[in-house]
């Protein structure tokens, strides 16, 4: 057992000095495959990251929203809905919500406007999401007008700015009160956006979904855990779009560490020549290039894996932020929870360092078995 | 140890246009504990020879005899064991490589018997001393003169504690007074008991009082053998 591992450290004395040897070609090459384990890391790192927040967040939301359907649209639905769903059992708080989109041409970006639920405001005052914030330069104490349905600007006083942790979801968010949303939009008393029903068992959601369909047939229940799959796979999706753009770039790879390794120099070839004829087999040959493709995958991964780490959880993901995040003006700004996944670890050195393994070992291996004799001739 | 050649024929591209048979039938017996020079012009055979001798190749047909024991058919791993503690080689570009020092090239034949590292550095310095390259040992070998790197070469074949020798073409690459040195140092290598093959063409060597046995090469076949 010692000496074998002796052999080993033998074997990976020698590889490392080989590769210093050849410092421009390996370091090269270092570079182009931490290059795409970054790539790749950062994207995985970040959607997984995204998907996780979110559902936190979510997890905060109302287990289901009822919302009434107009000839197969999404329309006002009257406050004696509640009334009409009658009591159910198990639903321990239900309300109806007020909320809207509005264009403001200014920026030109969508805000998310809300009536909130917990949070008692004047009718000239509003809560901002930090997007909105920072797109518009205010902060508390300012002044934000819009335009409301009729046409006159209605201006509201920034009593708060959403804080950070939310951001994913709240950039774009504008908290204003339900008489004030009433007249930005002008919606009438006694209608709401949608009705929200609070379950106490998760287990009964299904159920209580069931009995509203039957009470309140013109209406559509949506249950927050396919609001969670909905955001799942649409960052999945998103994640997908990226990894196809990528794999153009994992293919160039593999093709230049296949060019790499099959054309051997005529120097590394004579090398292997000189080492089976002072006695090394083809084994040993072949040990050493193995070790040799060892530490470049696993420097390469080691490099790009911590710099993926560092782009995402302290860097904020700047490079695949536009494409993964979504949001068409009001970029969230926000710090993703830094975790490591081991599965996902697992995956990503699978995918980056076994094509680069099989590229290589193929035309290694073609020649370690050159016969010794060739130094003689 | 006792080497003993019967019939060996090798041939290359055999079964192809392009056939060429370097040895025709060589049959010979090498003395332990001699130096015997194998002469003859280039592409007389002799390095092919020296090649199958030192397990670097096959023989088309015949057999080497070790001690008695066949070698020849043995399969690649043993073949590389017994060159590895049988055989040092000295070769006529030297074949040290690049950009590893004198002492790491010294201990490179060694790397694959996992022996501990400081008792290999120890003899490899050990050696490098007897050669008078001490002071060379953290060189890379890029700075050696021709000389040195001969030594180098030598030390190399040496680190293994092989009973045979082979070299071929060792003073190829070298001046008269280098070539006179070096049959030195093989005499050296003889009177501590080591069996030398030598293939050459330089009358510095063959006609050395150092060599016991000339064996003269022509077209794959002994010299005064053939038709």
């Amino acid at each position: 057992m010692i000496e074998f591992l002796r052999k080993q450290r033998y074997l990976i004395d020698f590889t490392m000095s080989s590769l210093l040897r050849r410092k421009g070609k390996n370091f090269g090459l270092l570079l182009v495959y931490s290059l795409i384990v970054f790539m790749l890391a950062s994207v995985m790192l970040f959607a997984h990251s995204l998907r996780s927040e979110a559902a936190i967040i979510l997890q905060q939301s109302p287990e289901i929203i009822v919302q009434r359907m107009v000839a197969g649209r999404h329309a006002l639905i009257p406050a004696d809905y509640l009334e009409k769903m009658g009591r159910l059992r198990g639903v321990n708080k239900r309300q109806g919500r007020l909320w809207g989109y509005f264009y403001d041409p200014a920026l030109k970006a969508n805000y998310t406007i809300m009536v909130p639920t917990d949070r008692e405001l004047t009718k000239s005052e509003a809560i901002i999401g930090n997007g909105i914030a920072r797109m518009r330069g205010v902060e508390i104490g300012d002044y934000v007008t819009i335009r409301s349905h009729d046409g006159d600007g209605i201006s509201f006083q920034v009593k708060e700015v959403m804080s950070h942790d939310s951001e994913l979801v709240s950039s774009d968010l504008f908290l204003i009160s339900e008489e004030a949303f009433r007249i930005v939009f002008g919606i009438p008393e006694g209608m709401y956006t949608d009705l929200v029903l609070s379950v106490r068992n998760p287990r009964e959601v299904r159920k209580i979904t069931e009995k509203v369909t039957l009470k309140l047939p013109d209406t559509r229940p949506i249950l927050r855990e396919e609001v969670l799959r909905t955001y799942d796979s649409i960052f999945a999706w998103r994640q997908g779009i990226v990894f196809v753009l990528l794999s153009g770039a994992v293919l160039a790879f593999v093709i230049f560490a296949w060019d790499k390794a099959s054309g051997l120099s005529a120097e590394e070839k004579r090398e292997i020549g000189i080492l089976k004829a002072v006695g090394w087999e083809t084994g040993d040959v072949l040990r050493m290039k193995f070790w040799e493709g060892a530490i470049i995958s696993f420097a390469a991964f080691l490099c790009g894996y911590l710099g993926a780490y560092a782009h995402v959880f302290y860097g904020s993901a700047s490079l695949f932020e536009p494409v993964l995040k979504g949001w068409a003006v009001l970029y969230p700004d926000f710090q993703p929870i830094p975790f490591i996944d081991p599965l996902q670890v697992a995956t990503l050195f699978f995918f980056t360092v076994f094509p680069y393994t099989v590229a290589t070992i193929i035309p290694i291996w073609r020649a370690s078995i050159t016969d010794p004799d060739v130094v003689m001739r | 140890m006792r080497i003993e050649l019967q019939e060996i024929r090798k041939a290359f591209n055999q079964g192809r246009p392009n056939e060429f048979w370097a040895i025709r039938g060589v049959s010979l017996t090498f003395e332990p504990n001699k130096v015997t020079c194998l002469k003859g012009a280039s592409g007389s055979g002799k390095t092919t020879l020296l090649s199958i001798i030192g397990c670097l190749s096959r023989p088309t047909s015949g057999r080497v005899l070790l001690n008695g024991d066949t070698l020849s058919g043995l399969p690649e791993r043993f073949l590389t064991g017994i060159r590895r503690h049988t055989f040092g080689f000295i070769f006529q570009k030297f074949n040290l490589i690049q950009g590893l020092s004198v002492v790491e090239n010294v201990m490179l034949p060694a790397y694959p018997l996992g022996l501990n590292h400081a008792e290999l550095k120890a003899r490899a310095k050990g050696l490098l001393e007897h050669f008078k390259l001490a002071d060379k040992a953290a060189n890379p070998v890029e700075w050696l003169s021709g000389g040195e790197a001969q030594r180098v070469a030598i030390c190399r074949a040496l680190i293994n504690g092989p009973e045979v020798l082979i070299a071929d073409e060792p003073t190829a690459n070298l001046d008269s007074r280098l070539s006179r040195e070096l049959m030195g140092l093989i005499d050296g290598l003889r009177q501590s008991g080591k069996t030398i093959l030598i293939t050459s063409h330089d009358p510095e060597v063959y006609d050395s009082p150092v060599v016991d046995q000339v064996i003269e090469m022509r077209d794959g076949r002994l010299a005064g053998t053939g038709d």
